[in-house]
Order: structure tokens, then C-alpha cells, then sequence
């Protein structure tokens, strides 16, 4: 399973390398050790998913990937620099929740666009309004919004500064299965057509094996990267295909679970 | 809701009416049994008031009284947010200033009379430096208390785009904050209208507050002193109503539980 991914950037050229990332955790007087030696090269406009069971530090390797924490041995480096802390050019998308409620739409998708000019501000909210399908409520606020469409205007939030990566941490996690189908659809899309770099942390199986060029699986706390899957089927993946079923067997497997319920 | 579980609209006016009617009965009644000849009667309450409204002092001393309230209060929240978010902002600067706010502010205004006065004289220096120690503090606390609330995903974002520090706290943790600020601020505006009329007793000649003392002290005119009574809780009153306006703005109503 180890297969050029079919679909991947053409560009070969690494993204963003973790070298023997590692990170403990002062609690109550004790060290816990969350990450342990995490190596990992993602390609320039590659989709990533981290998986592995719950609790294992997911959360935490995306987090010390953005930069929002440092790592405690080991370093991150985005086109061989040195990760110090968050940046504009690689955004964070929260689980649920991350938009702010005091603003409107097309306030939260301008938020990151106080540098631009008026006029080339609102064409960027105009065309990311666009692409994520909130075309009439531009006025609305977060409140008035269904889960899928906030979790749609944080990636048009994420999107309008013009990232090269994009960190996605169980961004579906809080929302139905059908909406969750859709907004994966919606996702890759836009991967699609603005090709960016995806790390998208999730705890279900199947959506990693619907979204990524390579799924990392990653073993219980303190978590080392198990394996590597390459997913080499092209998108639109069909989910009942033979090939999507043997690669989610493959997967359960390795992350050790038995698929029959 | 259901609609026909839903109360009429007139019952909506009927029953609080209802009430209040029956107050004025059981007061009107009152006065009446016990024969008493100097409680005024809800009837000479009203005789009363026509005859302020009539010697044109009411809307004086009603206008005094807001002026007062409005400086102390304003001067309380000038100060008071401002310091209020850089205490919450810096957990360092809290902890050196918080146990001296946390004495000073179980302190009623009231018990501050002598030093205003040693500070500012008799006079209406004194009078809105006591409404402004009790708008302050519950207004400081509101915004730390604010601040702190903010989730972490919100400071987080504002960092990811790029915020300076002090972008971060202006355009992210206040406006987080904003909803809880606004609590601490009606109620800093109720205890401004409480203090007002003590202040107004002690320290000046004008006022709602010296309304009532001067009335009571020139001829016991009770009528006169429940007249002013009542107008300061329909004022106090209408500020509240006023200032609950403000929680309806679009860009805040997300935090207090409304509808959507």
C-alpha cells in the first residue's frame, strides 16, 4: 500500500516536515508524555489525515504544527522555516464554535483582511461568499446560521487570507452525518480547485478515507505515527467500491479495530 | 410556543395593572383606618406632584439629578473598562491590584460621605464622587470577569490572523467581552441611581434626593416626600428599560440567551 498517490500535487516538493517532534506535558507535578518522535513530510498541496483514538494527542501534533505550541524536543519547519509561532499564511479551523458571533458574515470572512484596500476587500469576502454557498447572508450573524454553514463561513474566514496550509481539527466533528457528507464534498472542492495543503485531524475512519492522498495513523498516548496509508483512489471516491472498502478495512486493522459490529 | 398556551396580550397589561391597583387600594384604605394624619394618601401623593410640576423646580432638580448620575457614571466606566480588561488581560497586574479592589469594594458609597466631603467639599464634587465609587467597581469587575470568560479558540484565531497584542484585546477579547461588560454596566447604572439620592441628601441643594430631605425638613410635607419617591423608581426604572435596549444591538445579542 504503498503506492505513489495517483492524484497527489504534481509538485513533489515538501511542505512541512516534522523532525522527531516531541511533547510532554507538566501536570500536577508529573510529566506526561503526549507525542513521542513524530517525523512526517507533507507535500506541497498533499491532503492529510491524522487519525488515531481519542485522547492519543492529535489535537496537540496539529496544534504544534501550526505553531500555537511549542514543541517540547524536536522542530517543525513550513519551506524550510523554522515554526515559531501562528501565522496568517497557515490557518487553524476550530472543531465548532471559532466563528465570531459578533460579527456578521461577511465581518468574520474580512476579518484577517484589515491590511487590504476597501474595494479588494470586498471582492475577497464577495468571491469566498461565493465558493462557500452563503450567498444571502452576507448580513446574517453566526446565530442565525446552521452548524454546517458556520463551519462553512470558518473555512471562508480560513480561506480569505490566503493560506498555503490549512489545519483542520475535526472541523465536521459536531455536525449530523448527512451535513458532515456534504461538507466533506465541499472541502475537497475547494482542495480541488485552490490547492492548498490539508491537515485535517479526524476520529472517523471513513472520513479519512474519502478525504486524504495519505492518512496517518497515530497509536495511543503518548502517540507515535503507527503508519502511513496512501490512499490512491481518485476523487469523486466511490464509497461502495471494492478498493474504498479495502482500503477502510486496512485501515480499521491497523488502528486495531474489528470490522463487524 | 403554542399559541394557545400562550397568555392573551391583554393579559400581559391586565394582571401587573391588576396589582398594581390593588397596592393603591390597600394604601388609599390604610390611610384611611388608621386615621393617620400624617401619611399622605395615594389622592394628596398626587396633589403633590401636580404642585412640584407646577412651581417648575421638578424638572430641575429631576435634570440635577441625571446630569450627576450621567458624570459619575460615565466617569466610572471611562476608568473602570479600560482598567477592568487590562486586569483581565494580565493575570500579573490582577493579582498585585485585585485584594485592594476586593476591600475597597464591599465599602458602600454611603459610609464614603465623610472622606468625599473632607475631599471635595460640600457640594456636588462630592456627590458625583460617590455615585462614581459605586458605578466603578461592580463595572472593574464585570470586565475582568468578562475577559477571563473569553474561550480560547477567540484569542487563538486572533492570533492565527496575525493580531498584535493590543488588537487581540480590542477587537477579539472586548468584543467578546462586550455582553458581560454591558451586565456589569446596568447594574453599575442601578447602584449609580441608588447612590445619587443618598449623595444628593447629604452633599448638595439640588436633586431628587434633596427633594425628599427638603421636603420632610420644610413642614413635613409627606405627600411631597412619596412623590419624589415614586418618581425616582419610575426613573430608575425607565434607565434600566433604556439601558436593556442596548442588549438587543445585533452585534451583542449573542450573548444573552435570545432567541436564535
Amino acid at each position: 500500500m504503498s503506492t505513489e498517490a495517483l492524484i497527489t500535487a504534481p509538485a513533489p516538493g515538501v511542505k512541512l516536515r516534522t523532525e522527531h517532534v516531541g511533547m510532554v506535558f507538566e501536570r500536577d507535578g508529573k510529566s506526561v508524555s503526549v507525542l513521542e518522535a513524530i517525523d512526517l513530510e507533507v507535500r506541497d498541496g498533499e491532503f492529510i489525515c491524522l487519525v488515531g483514538p481519542s485522547g492519543c494527542g492529535k489535537s496537540t501534533l496539529l496544534n504544534v504544527m501550526g505553531g500555537f505550541l511549542p514543541p517540547t524536543s524536536g522542530s517543525v519547519t513550513i519551506d524550510r522555516e523554522l515554526v515559531h509561532g501562528p501565522d496568517p499564511r497557515r490557518i487553524l479551523v476550530f472543531q465548532e464554535r471559532g466563528v465570531f458571533p459578533w460579527l456578521t458574515v461577511e465581518g468574520n470572512i474580512g476579518f484577517g483582511l484589515s491590511k487590504l484596500s476597501g474595494a479588494e476587500r470586498d471582492q475577497r469576502i464577495a468571491h469566498y461568499v461565493q465558493m462557500m454557498r452563503l450567498q444571502g447572508f452576507e448580513q446574517s450573524y453566526p446565530s442565525d446560521l446552521s452548524g454546517g454553514m458556520k463551519q462553512r463561513l470558518q473555512v471562508a474566514r480560513a480561506l480569505a487570507v490566503n493560506p498555503d496550509i490549512l489545519y483542520l481539527d475535526e472541523p465536521f466533528g459536531a455536525l449530523d452525518s448527512v451535513t458532515r457528507l456534504i461538507m466533506r464534498g465541499e472541502l475537497l472542492r475547494i482542495w480541488q480547485t485552490e490547492r492548498r495543503t490539508i491537515i485535517f485531524v479526524t476520529h472517523d475512519i471513513d472520513e479519512a478515507v474519502q478525504l486524504a492522498d495519505r492518512v496517518v495513523v497515530l497509536s495511543s498516548r503518548p502517540a507515535k505515527i503507527q503508519d502511513i496509508l496512501t490512499i490512491d483512489i481518485a476523487h469523486p471516491r466511490n464509497i461502495s467500491s471494492a478498493r474504498y472498502l479495502e482500503h477502510r478495512d486496512d485501515l480499521l486493522r491497523k488502528i486495531g479495530l474489528a470490522y463487524t459490529v | 410556543m403554542n399559541a394557545l398556551a400562550r397568555p392573551g396580550r391583554w393579559e400581559n397589561f391586565f394582571w401587573p395593572l391588576l396589582a398594581a391597583a390593588l397596592l393603591l387600594a390597600l394604601w388609599h384604605y390604610s390611610v384611611i383606618w388608621t386615621a393617620t394624619k400624617v401619611f399622605p394618601s395615594p389622592l394628596s401623593v398626587e396633589k403633590g406632584l401636580a404642585e412640584l410640576l407646577r412651581k417648575h423646580v421638578l424638572w430641575a432638580d429631576i435634570g440635577d439629578s441625571l446630569r450627576r448620575v450621567a458624570i459619575g457614571f460615565g466617569t466610572a466606566g471611562v476608568i473602570g473598562i479600560p482598567l477592568g480588561l487590562t486586569l483581565g488581560w494580565y493575570p500579573t497586574v490582577n493579582q498585585v491590584l485585585n485584594p485592594v479592589l476586593q476591600i475597597l469594594r464591599p465599602i458602600s458609597p454611603i459610609a464614603w460621605i465623610p472622606v468625599a466631603i473632607l475631599f471635595f467639599g460640600i457640594g456636588d464634587h462630592a456627590a458625583i464622587f460617590l455615585i462614581f465609587l459605586g458605578a466603578f467597581f461592580p463595572i472593574v469587575v464585570a470586565c475582568v470577569s468578562g475577559v477571563s470568560n473569553v474561550p480560547s479558540i477567540f484569542r487563538r484565531a486572533g492570533r492565527n490572523f496575525g493580531l498584535a497584542p493590543v488588537q487581540i484585546l480590542t477587537r477579539v477579547v472586548f468584543r467578546a467581552a462586550l455582553p458581560q461588560i454591558l451586565i456589569g454596566l446596568r447594574i453599575a447604572l442601578g447602584i449609580a441611581w441608588l447612590v445619587v439620592v443618598a449623595g444628593e441628601m447629604i452633599a448638595v441643594d439640588s436633586g431628587l434626593g434633596y427633594l425628599v430631605i427638603d421636603s420632610r425638613n420644610s413642614g413635613k410635607r409627606y405627600d411631597l416626600v412619596v412623590a419624589a419617591m415614586l418618581l425616582i423608581g419610575l426613573i430608575g426604572l425607565a434607565l434600566d428599560l433604556g439601558f436593556r435596549q442596548l442588549e438587543k444591538m445585533r452585534s451583542v445579542r449573542w450573548g444573552f440567551g435570545h432567541e436564535s
